[in-house]
């Protein structure tokens, strides 16, 4: 069982608190992504699963066995490096074999392993190669490969893609995921790349300076991101912010008022909040629909960029509110064009002063 | 011509004045050397630049003196048994003050950096002592011994040096495939050591050949002694008339392999001088 | 070294919280010291506990036939009153070689330093044959000392020495020199044999130096049409002053200990006699093992001081550099 459970644990550097009392439930065969901006403690977290670092705070559970004190060749995990990090001087099959003869394996047990991992990977005809005559995604391939090979119950990856050029990373991360279906065991995989995240992931732990700020599907994380922070991390192009006032509460919804768009009624349980006050308003860019300008809701077209299946459309109105709006690609809109925004309020999100989601009315929720 | 162009002819041809002058400085005494010991005895006051015939007289002379030939053989056991003993403790060290931080490293490198400034003759007395308690009194054992105060801490030094450029990913990964310290040394580190190791060995090689202090100091008989001292201590009939043709003879034969070692690796031994001075 | 982000297995140096790191960690810090047990008791049995020995000897009457049996005087060695002083401090053959040593050192140092520069600087030009020249550099460097010392003390020989010889039929002395023999030239002989061996060390070190400047600052100075040397006295004399000083130093050290190329040129002649000679003409030809190891302790006390206040000077300039 390589199911995964991290309670409370934390990691210190000195006086420097790197992880905060992060709390996770990993089940077993599940592709797990972590994801945030660089120094959020990712890498760190990834590493304390490994056993390359040590827990400061905390248990961490592998199956149903407390791992805190073992190896990580005792726990059973494998983890491909960002660099890849192939012992230059052994060919490919030394490197992918190099952890089963350290474990005395016998040399039958080696050879039969090696090839069965070479030909899931299509490594066959490279396995005399020194990693020197490998292209990038061939390295790749090695560097799982060797992390394979012993067949550990969880595989991590850490960001294993961001070496490999744009086309080569899709290619990349179609494989990881064929992997994933192919072997069933858990994987564990660290990127800052939110498409990646979105594209692999079972699950995925959106982190922020050491703590877990959302855990949750792609779907749910795009969806019903928890705070302004996920929601502003995943989703590209980001999602817009506008500020917001609440105007009235009851118990269906809220009204809020939003400059240039005026008041609006919005499906969500804001009673607890006190009039006034002051809320976000969050809408992703293929919500936020273009129509011809009436009244105060006039917004000045930017630019426009064609992607050849859609339009972004870059608007700016006279409060100074900067917002990006996804259209089809036949769009008439052209730069210089003046129009109005319509929100549809099934997909608006409204954050409090705190950055935490409310919660939507229940005749509303999905 | 313009006086520009004038100027650039002359300035060229200062500069290239200068390299001849210096390289004539660098090779002349040993060229000198050189050709002193080819001449034969009758010719050698005779001051000259060229010689017209090569004569081995002197060659012969050393040579079939059965002690030169030996003190060549211990200069080869003492240099190469202290290359060997340095880079083995040197590995081990360079790892453990190269990849682990542990509490007292940079204690522990202070320590190795002191005692590669140490002065040779601070020692004396008591290395006299440890080498006869260790009956090693006139034997290569002791040069061996000695030799690795000034070699030991420079091969750590400069092992050192190249092991923390060893990428961290490197070692973690092979933490992850199970494998121990000592195994990641040997198996991981060390096929990827053998340039350093390289360079290292050499530079430690030529301290070892060139020692004189110890080797004249711990050695008694002509049959011990190393190839410096036995060349310090050709003498003639009286303390004015030296057999210059014979010393130059020997002082060749004994440069021409470290030159030519030299020549061929060059460019190591620079990258090793400057990996052992740049982090001092 | 790495950051927190990617150090080897934990990189507290003062270890924090309950867990002092994990199993691997552990491991290998008992590892690094297992590691470093055999290099440490090397240094031991050849340095440490020598050095103490010749501490320990400077306060006996030892002599080399009875190491073993001396017994302790105090500092007689050092100083005494005995109807007039005695000891090394009132041994003026040791204050001569002393200032033998000092004077060696800062005078040779100094011309390696400079004439180092100059080769760096040449052998950083562009030029073709570079590779070749900077060969030849190496050759006086892997020399070994003495026969370095020998081929010298030939060509400066007195009566059939090239040196001589050169210098009469340039008209620039009438009669043949008597380097070596001669007290107030055998020191400069000496010198003239050391600058040539260790010049090509310095070179290497700053020509390393040179080779790391950003071209950037040049291209700016060319620009500005700055002259040549004003450049290299502005930006690149202060940017290799750090390597200098290291140059500076392992020279320096190497020639405070100098005894090889005095011994072979000059043997125990009291005008260039130094700290090196000095000791060990005591310890093993006079076979005083005390008092000669006195003067051991006192020469490895200049050097360190020496060391410590070069360090510490060294490091107040690069600081007011920075």
């Amino acid at each position: 069982m390589a199911s995964v459970q991290l309670d409370h644990v934390s990691k210190r550097f000195g006086s420097t608190h790197v992880i905060n009392g992060v709390s996770l439930s990993i089940e077993d065969g599940e592709f797990v992504v972590f994801v945030g901006p660089s120094g959020c403690g990712k890498s760190t977290l990834l590493r304390l699963i490994a056993g390359l670092e040590s827990i400061t705070d905390g248990d961490l559970m592998i199956g149903d066995q407390r791992v805190n004190n073992l190896t990580p060749q005792e726990r059973g995990v494998g983890m491909v490096f960002q660099s890849y990090a192939l012992y230059p001087h052994m060919s490919v099959y030394d490197n992918m074999a190099f952890g089963l003869k350290l474990e005395k394996a016998g040399k039958e047990t080696v050879a039969e392993r090696i090839n069965e991992t070479a030909r899931i990977l299509q490594l066959e005809p490279l396995l005399e190669r020194k990693p020197k005559a490998l292209s990038g995604g061939q390295r790749q391939r090695v560097a799982m490969g060797r992390a394979m090979a012993r067949e550990p119950g969880i595989l991590l990856f850490d960001e294993p893609l961001s070496n490999l050029d744009a086309s080569l990373r899709v290619q990349m991360r179609n494989e990881i995921a064929r992997l994933h279906g192919r072997l069933g065991s858990t994987m564990i995989y660290v990127t800052h790349d939110q498409v990646e995240a979105m594209t692999l992931a079972d699950k995925i732990v959106v982190l922020r300076a050491g703590h877990i700020e959302q855990v949750g599907s792609p779907r749910t994380l795009y969806e019903r991101p928890a705070s302004k922070f996920v929601a502003g991390f995943i989703g590209s192009p980001a999602m817009n912010f506008m500020a917001a006032t609440l105007v009235d509460a009851t118990d269906t919804g809220c009204r809020v008022n939003v400059p240039g768009l005026g008041d609006i009624d919005l499906p969500f349980q804001a009673r607890d909040v006190a009039r006034g006050a002051s809320l976000s308003l969050g809408i992703r860019p293929e919500h936020l629909q273009p129509g011809d300008p009436e009244g105060d809701n006039r917004f000045d077209v930017v630019n426009v960029e064609y992607l050849g299946n859609e339009c972004c459309i870059y608007l700016d109105n006279a409060t100074d509110t900067f917002l990006t709006s996804r259209v089809e690609a036949a769009t008439p809109i052209t730069r210089g064009d003046t129009v109005s925004l319509h929100l549809d309020p099934q997909h608006v999100h409204l954050f409090d002063s705190d950055e935490r989601a409310l919660a939507r009315t229940g005749a509303d929720r999905q | 011509m313009s006086a520009r162009a004038i100027k650039g002819a002359l300035l060229t041809l200062g500069f290239w004045l200068m390299v001849i002058v210096l390289v004539v400085y660098a090779v002349f005494p040993f060229y000198y050397a050189v050709i002193t010991s080819f001449k034969p005895s009758s010719e050698l006051f005779e001051v000259g630049y060229w010689i017209d015939h090569l004569d081995f007289s002197n060659y012969t002379a050393v040579l079939t003196q059965g002690s030169f030939l030996a003190s060549i053989r211990n200069s080869i056991i003492v240099a190469v048994s202290v290359v060997a003993i340095a880079l083995l403790l040197g590995l081990t060290a360079s790892y453990a003050l190269g990849r682990v931080r542990f509490r007292g490293r940079t204690r522990v490198m202070m320590l190795v950096l002191g005692v590669s400034m140490f002065p040779q003759v601070a020692v004396l007395s008591g290395l006299f002592e440890v080498i006869r308690t260790l009956n090693l009194y006139n034997s290569p054992g002791g040069l061996i011994l000695s030799y690795t105060i000034f070699t030991l801490p420079f091969t750590v030094w400069v092992l050192t040096t190249f092991m923390r450029q060893l990428p961290d990913e490197l070692e973690e990964a092979a933490i992850m495939d199970g494998a121990s310290p000592w195994i990641t040394l040997t198996k991981v580190f060390m096929p990827l050591m053998w340039p350093a190791m390289a360079t290292t060995g050499l530079l430690a090689f030529i301290a070892a050949w060139n020692e004189f202090l110890f080797a004249l100091t711990f050695t008694l008989t002509d049959s011990e002694r190393t190839v410096p001292v036995a060349i310090a201590l050709i003498s003639g009939g009286s303390q004015y008339e030296l057999p210059w043709g014979p010393i130059m003879a020997a002082s060749v034969i004994v440069t021409v392999p470290l030159v030519i070692l030299v020549l061929i690796f060059q460019r190591r031994i620079v990258s090793g001088l400057t990996a052992g001075a740049v982090k001092g | 070294m790495a950051s927190h982000d990617t150090a080897v297995a934990g990189n507290t140096s003062r270890p924090s919280g309950r867990e002092r790191g994990t199993r691997v960690r552990r491991r290998r810090v008992r590892a690094a010291w297992i590691f470093l047990t055999p290099m440490l008791i090397g240094l031991l049995l050849v340095a440490g506990w020598p050095l103490m020995r010749t501490f320990w000897f400077s306060m006996t009457d030892a002599s080399l036939s009875q190491m073993g049996g001396a017994s302790f005087i105090g500092l007689e060695n050092y100083l005494v009153y005995d109807d007039g002083w005695y000891g090394v401090l009132a041994d003026s053959l040791w204050w001569n070689s002393v200032w033998n040593t000092l004077y060696f050192t800062v005078v040779s140092v100094g011309c390696e330093t400079v004439l180092g520069i100059i080769v760096a600087l040449v052998l950083n030009a562009n030029f073709r044959g570079r590779t070749l020249v900077r060969a030849a550099m190496l050759i006086p460097w892997a020399i070994p000392t003495i026969v370095s010392a020998k081929m010298w003390a030939w060509m400066l020989n007195d009566q059939f020495g090239i040196i001589n010889h050169i210098l009469i039929s340039l008209g620039l002395i009438d009669m043949p020199l008597a380097w070596t023999a001669n007290a107030d030239l055998s020191m400069w002989a000496v010198i003239i044999v050391d600058v040539w061996k260790a010049t090509p060390f310095v070179a290497l070190l700053v020509l390393a130096a040179l080779q790391m400047l950003p071209s950037d600052c040049y291209e700016a100075a060319r620009v500005d049409g700055i002259h040549p040397v004003r450049v290299f006295f502005k930006v690149t004399l202060p940017l290799i002053t750090p390597a200098l000083l290291v140059a500076v130093i392992f020279r320096a050290l190497d020639a405070l200990r100098v005894f090889d190329v005095i011994y072979v040129l000059t043997s125990n002649a009291s005008s260039t006699m130094t700290m090196s000679v000095y000791a060990r003409q005591q310890l093993v030809e006079f076979q005083d093992v005390g008092y000669g190891s006195a003067a051991s302790t006192l020469l490895f006390l200049i050097i360190a001081l020496i060391t410590v206040a070069y360090l510490y000077l060294g490091r107040r300039q690069l600081g007011g550099d920075s």
